[in-house]
């Protein structure tokens, strides 16, 4: 199985890396500092699979039973 | 009517509504035949009783949720062995299970993965079961005819039943290199082997002897690690494999497995092989279908609350003593949970200081608790 393979299973989100400047409008939309987000560890298999860097931060976007479609965030641990 | 004028609408008006219900809006319009005015007005109320219905800040949702999933929590069967679907595999279900869920455990009892095929197999039910056979654990024992331990002459010997062998889909000249590979001493002949013990101590020959035919028939010829029994079920018009026993990372690798819908009920495995995410995912499901199994319906977005607070810290947390409960910054929310006396204990010898922010620690010195009304304060302004 190639690595990126996990990305398309239908329990796996997709995750995006924000950019600098999505990563302040986001934090001043939710007013926290980025440790205030929900984790993901540097040695997460989508982290991996997406090349993302510990202090990134990776938008999140779920599917959900209740609104359909859900944004969330997730800080990449060190 | 079309979702891009819905959504036009509810801009003007300036609510922010979820995905899912911009489409319910839609589609009652497109019901209701509304026209531009009343459409206007749909929303408009709606976004009335949108913002009413959204849980305050200062809520207790933990709590509500708690109490949500530990009511009907009361009403399962304390002991379920059921058998789903087939009558061969054995699911825990019902208390025991949701248990099992939310204790993070990482044995779980009774692991089981369903494994789908891809568009060009999955209606194939040769491929299906040849792969079956690969997955599934086949030892030596399963494709012998005759097995005869000689304890006159020290030896035994095996035959093959080939037509086990092709029945199982074996590769024959693959079985006996791996025979071959785990047994020195084999002597081939045919499909007729023959093994003898290597003795060391002819006190202990016999029992050398029967060590070794155990060994023989033990001898693992075909399966995947932590997988035992296999069951083939047609599904509709496409062939499922579900197992006893799980290893996803190792299905997901083989050629044919359909990599978008195969998969196991074990969340660690889940967390390991596709990411936080996915065990989150993992989590809800799991614990729905539980619930649901046991004909009891629990809010979906309680089941997701209990899910994200086990996955915030990037790992799959239980709920409980070694986990959220256990981890709280408070000293006197962690001692009024459980083991009391080892969290004052250690509290005291490190010089732990509460700050007290939470709820418990405020109830138990007597405070107002910062929850609802009483989580705002007053601020003066500096002059």
């Amino acid at each position: 199985m190639v690595k990126k393979d996990i990305l398309k299973h239908e329990l796996v989100p997709d995750h995006v890396v924000l950019s600098k400047s999505d990563v302040k409008k986001v934090l001043k939309k939710l007013d926290i500092h980025p440790e205030q987000l929900p984790k993901i560890k540097a040695d997460d298999p989508v982290v991996k699979a997406i090349e993302a860097k510990p202090g990134d931060i990776l938008k999140i976007t779920r599917k959900s039973q209740t609104a359909g479609k859900f944004e969330t965030y997730r800080l990449v641990l060190d | 009517m079309d979702i891009e004028k819905v959504e036009k609408v509810v801009k003007k008006k300036r609510a922010k509504f979820p995905e899912k219900l911009i489409q319910e809006i839609a589609e009652a319009a497109e019901r209701h035949d509304l026209d531009d005015k009343e459409l206007d007005e749909l929303v408009k109320e709606i976004k009335r009783a949108y913002i009413r219905s959204e849980v305050e800040s200062g809520e207790a949702v933990g709590t509500v949720a708690a109490q949500s999933v530990g009511e009907p929590g009361t009403q399962m069967t304390m002991r379920t062995f059921h058998y789903a679907g087939v009558a061969e595999l054995n699911v825990t279900l019902g208390l025991p299970r949701l248990i099992e869920i939310v204790d993070a455990r990482k044995k779980i009892s009774t692991p089981t993965m369903a494994i789908y095929f891809d568009e060009d197999h999955a209606a194939d039910e040769e491929f299906v079961r040849t792969i079956a056979n690969r997955i599934g654990k086949i030892t030596f024992n399963d494709i012998l005819k005759d097995f005869n331990v000689n304890y006159a002459s020290m030896n035994m010997s095996v035959e093959i039943d080939e037509e086990q062998v092709k029945e199982k889909r074996l590769d024959y000249d693959e079985v006996l290199a791996k025979i071959e590979k785990a047994f020195k001493s084999v002597e081939i002949n045919n499909n007729l082997l023959s093994f003898e013990p290597k003795i060391t101590d002819p006190k202990h020959a016999i029992r050398e002897l029967r060590l070794l035919a155990d060994k023989v028939r033990d001898l693992q010829i075909s399966g995947i690690k932590n997988i035992g029994k296999v069951v083939i079920r047609k599904e509709g018009q496409e062939w499922v494999i579900h197992t006893e026993g799980s290893n996803l990372g190792a299905v997901l690798k083989m050629d044919g497995v359909d990599r978008v819908r195969t998969t196991t009920n074990d969340i660690h495995e889940v967390e390991k092989v596709l990411g936080i995410e996915a065990a989150r995912n993992s989590i809800i499901h799991e614990a729905q279908t539980t619930m649901e199994e046991q004909g009891l319906t629990v809010d979906v977005r309680h089941i997701m609350l209990v899910a994200d607070m086990m996955t915030a810290d990037g790992i799959v947390k239980s709920i409980g003593r070694h986990g959220i409960s256990g981890e709280k910054a408070s000293v006197l929310a962690r001692a009024s949970f459980e083991e009391t006396g080892k969290h004052l204990l250690r509290a005291s010898i490190r010089g732990e200081v509460d700050h007290l922010t939470g709820i418990i620690e405020n109830i138990i010195i007597g405070q107002p608790i910062p929850l609802g009304t009483g989580s705002v304060g007053v601020i003066m302004k500096e002059k």
